[in-house]
Order: structure tokens, then C-alpha cells, then sequence
């Protein structure tokens, strides 16, 4: 687990008599693309929850970053980051303020907050709108904006909660090459969508069916075990045999 | 005959520095199941909100059912089914109470048009004392639908009732439209996800508050032949990259694991992709030309309005 960004062990979470997340066992590796897929009320939000340091287990090991989810949950808050599409950027203030917002929450200094800011103002390509008010700007930007964002203090890995969705198909592709990138730059991405086409960008893909994870692999690894041409097709098999959803 | 009748209809918002819809005419006819499909900020809600009286156009004019969308707004209520994209029921009533509630309001019964929500609602049934606020995504779709449809509309209006939505979850749901529309039901959807435009009679494609592309999936896709081919190689990071690098590639993304490569000139496209990247060093090399899809499409049209 030397070169592991997360490392969990029969990871557990139970509310009641209801077990959200049921031993889940997994590694995601320095630089990976990690999909998190599942249908709703799978399990997911309960495992990503822990893993960000929101919500302690009840039982079983996860360590993300180094740190152990159930005495270091604070340090983990400051070595990730994190995006979704219900929680990016506030509307109300400016791009340019956004940044800065962020980038102190996260813990960059005056210094390095003045030379990023404007680093990225420019890499996005966003001079003419930095001072605009995030609100007034097109979904597609917001995305991309929320995500230089949560990447913005080096963390090891960072956290995307349904990144695309509502999005147009050329922002969202715009959207994984900003994802590749990152990776590329040694920061490894853990995300979750639910279209399917995405999770053939990923390096690996697990997929969880009420509370436990019932297939983890590389996409052709999945197809090829699963005997499907995509992997919509490994899904529907997967999620059909599902005893809970939702409903 | 059309029951859904659209006529230049243009809604700005912030005194009209904000353009919502920009002149846009459609018809719907009777019994159809209609998709209007685009991403965020397209214009769907809008839409949606003038064709339910609950939003007035800036200009142009709209009917439903024959009645019209600003004179007739009253009775057009009682014809109107709506699923707003937002969670709108009441939180602290309960799922028996929102129902009994909309019932009662549009002056029916549950027990009258039981038949017409009792596939849903027998899933949501087990749980109907517990408050509306309290149920999960799932389940609050399924009750939101069954008031959309307690009074027995003519017209279904649905927004973006799959977002977020698992794949499972979203056939299940396009399933049970079916069925309604085999009730005589109209029925217009929207939807930021392309591949449910076959699940459609007739799609509009909307972006920026413009209609793309009106018909049914199989007549847009025979309007638009592209030169377009399917790429694989062993390297795909290395694959996207080299493929921005050529004049002769109008544009490329990826799909999946492969790239839609769509060429400027009508050249032999599996000779000319093969020998260039062969001499980039790629290996594994899957080339094959293929028919565009409706995200292919989309992607066409997005780039020409530019």
C-alpha cells in the first residue's frame, strides 16, 4: 500500500440496521482515474462521505492520503479536494474572488494565492471575466472553473461528485481533458457519473451494488468479464440484480 | 392535429441582456412523446414554464389543447400536468397527503384515476405515511409524477425527470412514459442526456435558447452524413492528442474508449488515419467508419452555430 492514495479494508457504514456501505475492500493507486459507479441509493455518497473525512465508520480501516479516516478525518479535509455539481462555487461572488476564497480555505498563502489566481485566470482563459460574478456564467465554465478550484492547492486526490452532469458534449469532453491532465500531473482522481462513455475514460471502475462493491477492474478487464461491448451493458447486468435502489 | 402549438415565442430575463429563447416554433402533435434535448441553460425550463402559464413570453404566442398560453391560463391549469425539474411538493405533508392534496385541488379523487398512477405508486405505496421531505431522490420522482398525473391530464409536461438518475433507474423510468403514452397521453420531456432521444417519437435539440435540429432521431441523423470513422489505438492519451495535430481532421472526441474522428475532405478516411498515425507510431490501430449518432450530432451543430 506504499504507493496507495486510498486504502480501505472492510470498510463499513451502518445507520440503524441499515448497512449503507458493507465491507468494501479497495485500493486507487498514485495518478489514477478511479470511476465510482453505482445506481442510486448503492452506497456511494455513504463511502465518498467517509473517505473525505464527513462521516466515521462503523467499521473496517480506510486510510486516504496517509491518514486514517477515523482519527485523522481533519488532515484529510486539507489533503483533498473536492467538487460536485450541488456544491462548486459561490454564484454571488466573482471569478476572480471564487479563487481566492477557495484558495485561503485551502490554506495557500497571500503569495501564492496572488501568483495562482492569476496563473489560472489565464490558463482557463477567463480575463475578461474574472471580475464577472460566477452566476452569469454558462454551466460549462462553472464546472471547469469549480474544478481548477479543487485541485488549486496540489491535493494527492480529489474527490468529483457527478462533474458533468447537465453539461453540453463538448464541455463535458473539454471536462476530462482538464481530468487527464490532472492525472497526468500526478493527482489522482476519484469520480462518479453516471454516464457510462465516462467510465471507459477511467483507468479503473468499481462498481457497487447494495453496499458492497460487486465488480472492480479496468473497463476492458469489466467488458471482457462481463462479455459486454460497453460498459452500459456491464452496468445493466450489475444493477439489474440490484435488491435495493432508491426505489 | 396538434396539441402543443409553438410560434416564435422569445423570453429574455435581467431586461433582456439575458436571451432564454430566441424566436422558437415547434408543434406537438396529439398522443406523441416529444424530447426536447439539450444541456443546462439551453431553455428547457423556460419553455416548459410559458407552456404551463406560469412564465410569459416576451413575444410571440403559444397554445395548448387549443387554448392559449396567456388568455386561456386558467383553464390550460386544469389540462396541465407538470414535473417541475426542481422538487416542488409539499416536504411536511406526507405522500398520501401531497396526493389527496392535488386531487382534491384540481376537483377529483384518487380513487377515480387510481388507474392511471397505480403502477407507480404501488413502489412508493409501503412508505405512504412518511413526509415528502423525508423520501430519497427515487422516491420523490416517482410521488412528483403521480400528482402530475391525479387529475388525468391531456398534457404530461416532464423536466429533466432523469437528471442525476442512475442507467438502470433512467430505462425504467422511459419504460413507464411508454405506457402512458399508450393511454393517449401527450407527453413532452426534456433531458440533458442524448441517448434518450431514442426513446422518443420526435426530438427538438435546443442549445442556447435555439432549436438545432426538429424531427424524429432517425430523419436527423440520415440529415447530417458526416465523414465521420471510429478510432482505437493502444495508446488513447497519446491517440486524442495526435489527432488535434492535422489539418485534415475537422474535429475529434472521444466516445468512449474511442475517438469520433470526423474529416474535412471526402478522402479514403480508413487509409489516410491509418497511415498517419502508423507513422506516429501507434499501435493496436482500430479504424472503422460508422454512422453518427445523436451526440455526434449535437457536437456538428454546437460547432456550426458557433
Amino acid at each position: 500500500m506504499a504507493d496507495s492514495v486510498i486504502y480501505t479494508n472492510q470498510l463499513t457504514r451502518k445507520f440503524g440496521d441499515f448497512v449503507a456501505v458493507n465491507a468494501i475492500s479497495f485500493e486507487v493507486k498514485r495518478g489514477e482515474i478511479f470511476g465510482f459507479l453505482g445506481a442510486n441509493g448503492a452506497g456511494k455518497t455513504t463511502a465518498m462521505r467517509i473517505l473525505c473525512g464527513l462521516l466515521t465508520p462503523t467499521s473496517g480501516e480506510a486510510r486516504v492520503a496517509g491518514f486514517d479516516v477515523y482519527r485523522q478525518n481533519e488532515e484529510i479535509k486539507k489533503h483533498i479536494g473536492y467538487m460536485s455539481q450541488k456544491f462548486s462555487l459561490y454564484e454571488n461572488l466573482t471569478v476572480r474572488e471564487n479563487i481566492q476564497f477557495f484558495g485561503g480555505i485551502y490554506g495557500l498563502s497571500r503569495q501564492e494565492l496572488k501568483n495562482k489566481t492569476e496563473v489560472l485566470i489565464e490558463r482557463l482563459g477567463l480575463h475578461d471575466e474574472a471580475d464577472k460574478l460566477v452566476g452569469s456564467l454558462p454551466l460549462g465554465w462553472k464546472q471547469k472553473i469549480s474544478f481548477s478550484v479543487a485541485i488549486l492547492h496540489r491535493p494527492k486526490i480529489v474527490f468529483l461528485d457527478e462533474p458533468t452532469g447537465g453539461v453540453d458534449p463538448i464541455t463535458r469532453r473539454q471536462f476530462w481533458d482538464m481530468i487527464y491532465e490532472a492525472a497526468h500531473d500526478g493527482i489522482t482522481v476519484f469520480v462518479t457519473t453516471h454516464y457510462m462513455d465516462e467510465a471507459e475514460y477511467c483507468d479503473r471502475v468499481s462498481i457497487m451494488v447494495d453496499g458492497a462493491i460487486a465488480a472492480l477492474d479496468t473497463p476492458a478487464g469489466l467488458k471482457h468479464q462481463f462479455k459486454a461491448a460497453n460498459m452500459d451493458e456491464v452496468f445493466l447486468q450489475l444493477a439489474r440484480g440490484a435488491k435495493r435502489s432508491d426505489a | 392535429m396538434s396539441t402543443v402549438r409553438v410560434e416564435n415565442i422569445k423570453k429574455t430575463y435581467d431586461k433582456g441582456t439575458v436571451i432564454a429563447l430566441e424566436e422558437v416554433s415547434f408543434e406537438v402533435k396529439s398522443g406523441e412523446l416529444f424530447g426536447l434535448i439539450g444541456p443546462d441553460g439551453a431553455g428547457k425550463t423556460s419553455l416548459f414554464r410559458i407552456l404551463t402559464t406560469l412564465l410569459l413570453p416576451d413575444s410571440g404566442h403559444a397554445e395548448v389543447a387549443g387554448l392559449d398560453v396567456v388568455k386561456d391560463l386558467w383553464q390550460i391549469r386544469r389540462i396541465v400536468g407538470y414535473m417541475p425539474g426542481k422538487f416542488s411538493l409539499y416536504q411536511d405533508l406526507s405522500i398520501e397527503e401531497n396526493l389527496n392534496f392535488f386531487a382534491t385541488v384540481f376537483n377529483t379523487t384518487v380513487q377515480k384515476n387510481f388507474h392511471l398512477i397505480e403502477e407507480i405508486y404501488v413502489q412508493i405505496e409501503p412508505f405512504k405515511k412518511r413526509l415528502a421531505g423525508k423520501l430519497s431522490g427515487g422516491m420523490k420522482q416517482k410521488l412528483a409524477l403521480c400528482c402530475a398525473l391525479i387529475h388525468e391530464p391531456k398534457v404530461l409536461f416532464l423536466d429533466e425527470p432523469t437528471t442525476g438518475v442512475d442507467p438502470v433507474s433512467r430505462k425504467e423510468f422511459w419504460d413507464m412514459l411508454d405506457r402512458l403514452k399508450a393511454r393517449g397521453i401527450t407527453i413532452i420531456v426534456s433531458t440533458p442526456y442524448m441517448d434518450e432521444a431514442s426513446r422518443c417519437d420526435r426530438i427538438a435539440l435546443l442549445q442556447k435558447g435555439k432549436i438545432l435540429e426538429l424531427d424524429s432521431l432517425e430523419k436527423i441523423i440520415a440529415r447530417h452524413p458526416q465523414n465521420l470513422y471510429a478510432v482505437d489505438a493502444d495508446n488513447a492519451y497519446q491517440l486524442m492528442k495526435d489527432l488535434r495535430l492535422t489539418p485534415e481532421i475537422e474535429s475529434t472526441f472521444a466516445f468512449g474508449e474511442e475517438q469520433h474522428v470526423t474529416l474535412q475532405s471526402l478522402l479514403d478516411g480508413e487509409q489516410f488515419l491509418h497511415q498517419y498515425l502508423s507513422n506516429l507510431g501507434h499501435t493496436g490501430l482500430k479504424i472503422r467508419k460508422i454512422t453518427p449518432n445523436i451526440e455526434d450530432i449535437f457536437i456538428k451543430l454546437m460547432l456550426e452555430n458557433q
